[in-house]
């Protein structure tokens, strides 16, 4: 909470003008202390980032100091030059932008104010754009791409020069992904045009508020920090967990069994937002509610693959009031303010202790009133994290994740935009970029490969230099070479990298999509999944149940499915890794059984039985049980570090098994356990220390044989084609591009085969396998736990499969089995062939 | 035509196909062999596709080439062809080879010394490469065997052709597995494309429309070890 004293000093500082003070005191309000302290530091010239929950009013504060400078501001003659953006506002989402136009519109022609306030995004026409190049308006809404690509332009200094103000929203959300690397490049860009530059942060609770202060300011000095307020409190939200009547499920997602219980609850209140975490349980969620919908209810369904048309209908019911229950997916996460919410109902284990408190936010979007949630596990272990979810709640707890160093492809897209802007010196270039946070601890020569890069390509072999894109001058200065190259520039624009995904396109049944092609468009799925089906199998997506009738260059058609049942399950696996912070949360409360009396009787029973039959982990222990199954042998760990670090750890331990001689088969990974099944005997090896316990685990696995596994993974290629494209590499698809077809398109896999065999040092590939082991490997996570877990090894050697592991063995069958082993289905393939033709 | 009777087995990992009556090996790597002819065939090259972007602005990392003539160099090391016939499209462009970088030339020629060399023109590289050796020439019979960049709209038996980059793709439990392969029907051929960054078109598209004999027609799908043998029954579009 704010101190008293200091607020009441700086009150006595601070500017608030007339219209404003009237406009307060005839809406009956006061300005809030955390609004007025803002008001004071930024009057004062510093910048500030503002912490404070939903419903504090936030956007107000954020924009209070614009506003009172643009209401003191003289009018502008006519004959005086025009003058250019006084306040940039950045969001995360385009909706976000087009909501604050509406919500800051009002305030402002309620207090009479002469500004201008527009939006731009990737949805403003040309003309209006290029309007406001030449009229710019006072207050501009705009993303972290727009940003970029305003930057870019050649007279980008002169167009920022009137700017006072760069207010960010969310910005917890934008600086954990590359979006905000671009985004801090941006602003270090924005502080060399206007030197006295004040930023305003707006964010929800974090757990490292000073890493987003440094984030704010230029870090020349080093370890600047803008301004910190933090409004705490709120009504403490009331979260219960569903004791549910039914037995709750060992494994899965689908929370089915509770649907009966959350209608109830829906019909109980006015309107209710469900969360899931992935597209496939909205979808079976929604289905299962309207099976049980006897009152037909108006319940929607919203998520980020369906019709943007579709999904705008759902928005303006929501506004209005006319829907009685939505099935979300994180595409509503951010701040954007929905009607009458008065219960949040969450399906699934939230994953992580701050998600859990954003979106449970969404209720009630008042401080002061409770916001009323349930969680919903979908199975028993779920159960254990979402008890830990809610006591981390209660205490506050955060676990955003920590800030990483800037990506270099990132870099390479930024470097290129500033020569597309104006030509730049190195030295002054490298300068700016390390005042941004995210790249203070660059080094000059990864600086100098990146421009390298940008120019030729930076390979060892130097063959392009005739074909350079951009140019260093006699004058020391680096320019583009050719305007066709800023073209190119702005059409790739940007970190968002779109999945290949497929509109899928209702049909006639069994017209294979080839005579009629005037259905409804239902929305997009990813490519990758498509290509599993064939032609009569079933699903569910905008929920529907579809039968899948072909594809047709970049549409899938479908029809509806004569039944209701589907049969092809989409597996999303949990999107966001079980956290670090809720992972710990669930071992110490697996380690004290006080702590089991919390738990739905089912479940604690549940342990109880597992402490019977095998062993109940210590907090700080590795258990590991092995056992044999059929004519079979598993091995199942238990490290609580999240599905990726998980499949990391399955992927490693298997390769050094095989060596061992136990003949490993198959993995599967859950946010909680690992179960690996084998040939041999892997209890009784172990037991003979053929390899001991120790030296299967030992750290040691993250050198060779992680970076043998990784050089021919599909994981790094994956992201080496982000890489590819963020820096500009090469370039996006865009649409009506698609039907080129793949002869004419160099994939990126084959890049990636070839660059690796030649120049495996090549700065990308380098960008490439930091970006992995942060991201899809979790290889840090995976280290800490591996040197935690030393001489902490608890081997259980059992007779038969132990109650802890039925979840994880349940889930053999249902999940993709990961492995590179293609050529192995080919085989099979080829085998049914000679097989059916008789030539075996 | 002399009739060279050398090694007739196919090495670990070749099937061994007839093609209207000649007896032919589909290497894994993507190429096909004439035992009986001593004749290599490699199609679609695509040699300084890299190079070709590149003048564009894309500056895709210029080992192609280099990459690409090393696994043809395997290639005939194993089999020492006295015949080699490249399908045509062997250049990404018309000034590909003058582009070259020297150290690839002398690898090329290195190649191509000792050995009968045709260069069959295609529509990307529809002149002779400049200041190489070797004949260009529009088509070749050789036999039984008509040698093409494109196939001909009309079936013609034992027409071997590049040009369209077939790949094939099957789902075995519920995974897609797709690959560059051969395509054939007993009667013609069209060839994979051998250059390090061409891609592929599934045999299934329409671009293949009327080619083949639908009863006939078998993907001989690359794989790591060996060549898959699928029948179009088995195989999916996209």
């Amino acid at each position: 909470m704010t101190e008293q004293p200091r607020l009441a000093e700086q009150n006595a500082a601070v500017h608030l003008p007339e219209p404003f003070l009237k406009w307060f005191a005839e809406k009956g309000w006061s300005p809030r202390a955390h609004q007025i302290e803002l008001l004071a530091i930024a009057q004062a010239g510093q910048s500030v980032l503002l912490i404070a929950p939903t419903g504090a009013g936030k956007t107000l504060a954020g924009f209070l100091p614009s506003l009172t400078e643009l209401a003191g501001r003289p009018r502008r003659r006519p004959g005086q030059a025009r003058r250019g953006i006084h306040t940039l506002y950045i969001s995360p989402l385009k909706a976000l932008a087009v909501d604050i136009e509406r919500n800051l519109g009002k305030p402002v022609e309620e207090i009479g104010l002469p500004v201008t306030i527009e939006t731009r995004t990737g949805d403003t026409p040309a003309h209006k754009r290029q309007r406001q190049k030449l009229t710019p308006p006072d207050i501009l809404l705009t993303t972290p791409e727009q940003l970029a690509l305003l930057i870019a332009a050649p007279d980008a200094g002169r167009f920022f020069e009137d700017l006072h103000y760069v207010v960010l929203d969310e910005l917890h959300s934008l600086v954990t992904s590359k979006r905000g690397h671009l985004l801090s490049l941006g602003l270090a860009r924005l502080r060399s045009f206007v030197p006295g530059l004040q930023t305003i942060g707006l964010s929800a609770t974090v757990a490292e508020p000073d890493e987003l202060r440094r984030w704010l300011v230029s870090q020349n000095p080093p370890g600047g920090m803008a301004e910190l307020i933090v409004v705490t409190g709120g009504a403490k939200p009331e979260i219960s967990i569903l004791d549910s009547e039914e037995r709750v499920p060992w494994a899965g997602h689908s929370a089915r069994y509770a649907t009966p219980e959350i209608y109830g609850e829906i019909k109980r209140h006015k309107t209710t937002l469900l969360f899931v975490n992935t597209r496939s349980q909205a979808e079976l969620l929604f289905q299962e509610l309207w099976r049980v919908n006897e009152d037909t209810l108006p319940i929607a369904l919203h998520h980020g693959s369906l019709d943007v048309a579709q999904r705008r209908r759902v928005e303006k019911a929501m506004g209005e009031n006319t829907l009685r229950a939505i099935v979300a997916t994180s595409t509503l996460d951010l701040g954007i303010d929905w009607g009458d919410v008065d219960l949040v109902v969450h399906v699934g284990a939230p994953k992580g202790a701050s998600r859990l408190a954003q979106r449970i936010g969404r209720a009630n979007h008042r401080m002061d009133e409770p916001s009323k949630a349930i969680l919903i596990p979908a199975n028993r272990f779920e159960v254990l994290e979402c008890r830990a979810a809610l006591d981390a709640n209660y205490l506050g707890a955060q676990d955003t994740p920590p800030l990483v160093n800037g990506g270099l492809d990132v870099l390479a897209q930024h470097v290129l935009g500033c020569a597309c802007g104006a030509p730049f010196l190195a030295d002054t270039l490298f300068e700016e970029v390390r005042t941004a946070a995210p790249y203070t601890s660059l080094d000059r020569p990864t600086f100098d490969r990146v421009i390298d890069f940008v120019a030729t390509g930076g390979y060892a072999l130097k063959n392009y230099e005739r074909y350079a894109r951009i140019r260093l001058n006699k004058d020391g200065l680096w320019r583009v070479s050719n305007p066709r190259i800023a073209q190119q520039y702005r059409l790739n624009v940007g970190t968002i990298i779109e999945v290949p995904a497929l509109n899928v396109r209702y049909v006639q049944a069994g017209s294979k999509g080839s005579a009629s092609r005037g259905g409804r468009v239902l929305g997009k799925i990813e490519e990758a999944f498509l290509e599993t089906l064939t032609h009569g199998d079933t699903f569910m997506f905008a929920g529907k149940v579809l039968r899948f009738e072909g594809i047709r260059e970049n549409e899938c058609f479908v029809s509806n499915a004569p039944g209701s049942d589907a049969k092809v399950p989409y597996y999303g696996g949990g999107k966001f890794p079980l956290s670090t912070y809720l992972a710990e949360q669930v071992r110490i409360m697996l380690d004290d059984p006080q702590r089991w009396k919390k738990l739905p009787e089912q479940v604690a029973d549940w342990l109880r039985f597992q402490a019977d039959k095998s062993v109940l982990p210590k907090r700080d222990d590795l258990l590991i049980e092995t056992f044999p199954r059929g004519n079979r042998h598993y091995l199942v760990a238990y490290p609580f570090e999240g599905r990726l670090a998980h499949q990391t750890l399955g992927m490693l331990l298997t390769r050094r098994l095989d060596r061992a001689g136990a003949r490993p088969l198959g993995f599967v990974a859950t946010d909680y356990a690992l179960a690996i099944w084998s040939l041999a005997d892997m209890g009784r090896m172990f037991r003979a220390k053929k390899p001991s316990l120790a030296a299967l685990f030992d750290q040691d696995m993250l050198g060779d044989d992680l970076e043998a596994w990784l050089a021919g993974s599909w994981l790094l290629k994956r992201t080496f084609r982000n890489c590819a494209l963020i820096s500009g590499l090469i370039e996006k698809r865009h649409p009506g591009q698609e039907k080129s077809g793949r002869q004419v398109i160099v994939s990126t896999d084959l890049i990636y085969d070839v660059l690796r065999s030649h120049e495996p040092d090549h700065i990308l590939l380098q960008a490439t396998r930091a970006d992995a082991a942060t991201g899809l490997l979790d290889v840090s996570r995976l280290a800490e736990m591996l040197s935690r877990i030393q001489g902490r090894i608890v081997h259980k050697h059992l007779e038969q499969i132990s109650p802890l592991a039925v979840p994880i063995m349940l889930e053999i069958g249902k999940m993709p089995v990961h492995g590179e082993a293609d050529d192995t289905l080919l085989m099979d393939a080829a085998t049914l062939v000679e097989e059916a033709m008789g030539t075996q | 035509m002399t009739r060279v009777l050398a090694t007739t087995l196919p090495l670990a990992g070749a099937d061994s196909i007839g093609i209207a009556g000649e007896r032919a090996i589909c290497d894994r790597r993507g190429v096909l062999y004439f035992p009986e002819l001593r004749l290599l065939t490699v199609s679609d090259l695509h040699l300084e596709k890299g190079s070709s972007l590149a003048r564009r602005g894309t500056l895709i990392p210029p080992y192609d080439t280099g990459a690409t003539l090393l696994r043809l160099q395997a290639v005939i090391a194993d089999y020492q062809p006295a015949i080699v016939i490249s399908l045509g499209d062997s250049f990404h462009d018309g000034g590909g080879a003058a582009r070259m970088h020297s150290s690839f030339r002398e690898r090329l020629e290195g190649l191509m010394a000792g050995r009968d060399w045709f260069w069959v023109a295609g529509n990307h590289d529809p002149d002779a490469p400049a200041d190489l050796p070797g004949e260009t020439v529009r088509e070749l019979a050789i036999g039984a065997l008509v040698f093409r960049h494109e196939p001909s709209a009309v079936r013609v038996e034992g027409e071997i052709s590049g040009h369209l980059h077939p790949c094939a793709r099957i789902v075995q439990q519920g995974r897609s597995v797709r690959r560059r392969c051969f395509a054939g029907d007993g009667g013609r051929m069209i060839m994979p494309a051998f250059g390090a960054y061409t891609g592929s078109l599934n045999v299934l598209d329409r671009a293949y429309a009327g080619l083949f004999r639908r009863e006939t027609l078998m993907a001989y799908m690359l794989g790591a070890e060996r060549i898959f043998a699928i029948s179009r029954s088995m195989l999916r579009p996209g």
